[in-house]
């Protein structure tokens, strides 16, 4: 056992953020790095788009030079903005990161935020290859960039959904002696996860407990099974 | 309750709110005209609570959490109908906003029209200066582009009619390009905003003295002074912003500078809305107007006195509510 008393807290990028309903949401803000492939991914694909428009566009005379114009400043100008605001806070460089921006509340990004983050890109980038943003969101806690801090918004991941664990279906065999809430949690968890872990795995984990309860080490999964089985109950 | 009960009694009822996430986020059924979506959010909340209270497995947590928060994301975006909001905007909002930044957009304004008067004055007056600031090639064009014998001004002088296009579409990249660098730069202290309004006026000014010595003169002025008054007044109001910006880095009151800073963008940000529609009447007036020889200067002149006083006059004067007598 680890010395007796209250751990201090992990170091964390960890946000919670109380709703209305009165739950924490839990916000896990991205770093630099996945962000600055995000946003090469997004200049890729805007340079291949600019470059197909140029090559259609161009021969056109000048109607097509003019649309041309256009289309390099809606492209370079609004890509940002309109992706952010009509696709759930994710470019398509921010979706294959599995990034999405969103306020510093957690609520969805809208315009006016969106266009402030996008503009003062600008000043980002100053003095030169996005060394004041790179500066800035190394030392933020929740890695924002100056665009960031004025709009108040925030570049966090967007999980995955957790999938669906099944409960073992064994016959339910009490605890011989009583465990603490989190000793309970953390054999439960056990129980859910041993799906994912290699056989080898858990009955090494398992084997932990094997003295305490009295069993050989290759039964003990079988047994912390059993115990599971009577804590969450009958389905 | 035992956690497997728990999850055999609500296991459907999460499903299907899943489902109408899944709808929600592709777009398919707004969140807004499903009378269900509350309801069943607020319950999943509850339930995220109550499974959080009795320490079940962090599996059944991450999975409830997850599920709050998309339903967190959708029920709580605020995306206003723009159609409404833009007309009121331009008429009562932006005016509105403008005044309630006067002082900003005072000392930008002074900077960016002092600077152009008082280059423009100097170079009037010592003729040679106006070679210290700009190349000796870029003037003579400049000269060369507004000359009288040309039915076209400004750009690309000898242009047909279907380059008027042209002209629009490089006029609006170009300067709302300009105004956005403008605002920007606000973030530097206000020092960013400052530079790129004076440096704009030097550059302006320049032209501007340059010209008024030769023939290009009555061409030029004629030229400039339509859309000027939208132009102008953008970058001013672009650099108000972005002053904004920087005064709240630098006094930001009671406030945290972090706080101030996003206080103040949001206040700004509907400058930036109004340059940009300023921007694009600017380059309208630009390319169909300003540009068009056959026009006498003296109806040009007329209208851009007109349109100087219709500017200043919305900026003063709309969105103010009449006083009760």
């Amino acid at each position: 056992m680890l010395a007796t008393g209250p751990h201090p807290p992990p170091v964390d990028t960890l946000m919670l953020v109380e709703t209305p309903e009165g739950i924490d949401l839990p916000l896990r803000p991205a770093g630099l790095v996945p962000r600055a492939l995000a946003f090469t991914v997004d200049l890729a694909i805007r340079g291949v788009v600019l470059l197909l428009l140029a090559l259609l566009l161009h021969p056109q005379g000048d109607m097509g030079v003019g649309a041309l114009l256009l289309a390099i400043f809606l492209v370079n100008g609004w890509y940002m903005v309109l992706f952010e605001v009509l696709h759930q806070g994710r470019t398509p460089g921010k979706q294959l990161l599995g990034l999405r921006v969103v306020l510093d509340d957690g609520t969805p990004i809208g315009w006016s935020a969106s266009l402030l983050r996008n503009l003062l890109r600008a000043a980002d980038m100053l003095p030169l290859g996005y060394a004041l943003g790179i500066t800035s969101s190394l030392l933020h806690p929740a890695f924002k960039r100056v665009g960031d801090l004025a709009a108040g918004t925030l570049v966090v991941y967007q999980d995955a959904p957790p999938p669906v664990l099944r409960w073992p279906e064994v016959a339910p065999a009490p605890a011989p002696f009583a465990l603490a809430a989190s000793e309970q949690r953390a054999l439960l968890e056990l129980v859910q996860r041993q799906a994912n872990l290699a056989p080898a795995r858990v009955e090494e984990l398992a084997a932990l407990l094997a003295p305490a309860l009295g069993v050989p080490a290759q039964q003990a999964m079988a047994r912390i099974n059993g115990i599971a089985r009577a804590w969450v109950g009958p389905a | 309750m035992k956690q497997r009960q728990f999850e055999a009694s609500h296991q459907r009822a999460w499903a299907a709110f899943e489902a109408q996430l899944g709808q929600a986020e592709r777009a398919k059924a707004p969140v807004e005209h499903a009378q269900t979506f509350g309801p069943a959010y607020r319950r999943l909340c509850s339930h995220l609570a109550l499974a959080q209270e009795r320490q079940y497995t962090s599996h059944l947590i991450d999975r409830l959490q997850h599920l709050a928060l998309r339903g967190h994301q959708q029920l709580y975006r605020h995306q206003p109908k723009p159609s409404a909001q833009l007309a009121h905007f331009l008429w009562v909002g932006f005016p509105r906003q403008v005044r309630a930044k006067g002082v900003f957009v005072l000392l930008a304004a002074a900077t960016l029209s002092g600077t152009l008067a008082l280059v423009a004055g100097l170079v009037y007056a010592y003729p040679e200066l106006a070679y210290s600031v700009l190349p000796a090639g870029q003037l003579a064009s400049i000269e060369q582009m507004y000359s009288p014998a040309h039915s076209h001004l400004g750009r690309a002088a000898d242009r047909q009619a279907s380059a008027d296009w042209v002209m629009f579409c490089f006029y609006v990249m170009n300067n709302i390009g300009i105004a956005f660098q403008t605002f920007a730069s606000g973030l530097l202290v206000g020092l960013g905003s400052l530079f790129y309004l004076f440096y704009n006026g030097l550059q302006i000014g320049v032209v501007a003295g340059h010209v008024s010595h030769s023939a290009a003169g009555l061409p030029f002025w004629s030229f400039v002074i339509g859309h000027g008054a939208f132009e102008l007044t953008a970058i001013t109001l672009a650099g108000a912003a972005g002053l904004q910006l920087g005064w709240a880095l630098i006094a930001p009151g009671p406030l945290s500078r972090g706080q101030a800073l996003r206080q103040a963008a949001k206040a700004a940000v509907q400058l930036v809305y109004g340059v940009v529609v300023f921007l694009l009447v600017a380059a309208l007036l630009e390319a169909y107007w300003s540009a068009k020889g056959s026009i006498t200067p003296a109806t040009k002149f007329a209208v851009g006195a007109a349109l100087w006083a219709g500017v200043l006059a919305y900026l003063l004067l709309a969105g103010r509510t009449p006083r009760a007598a």
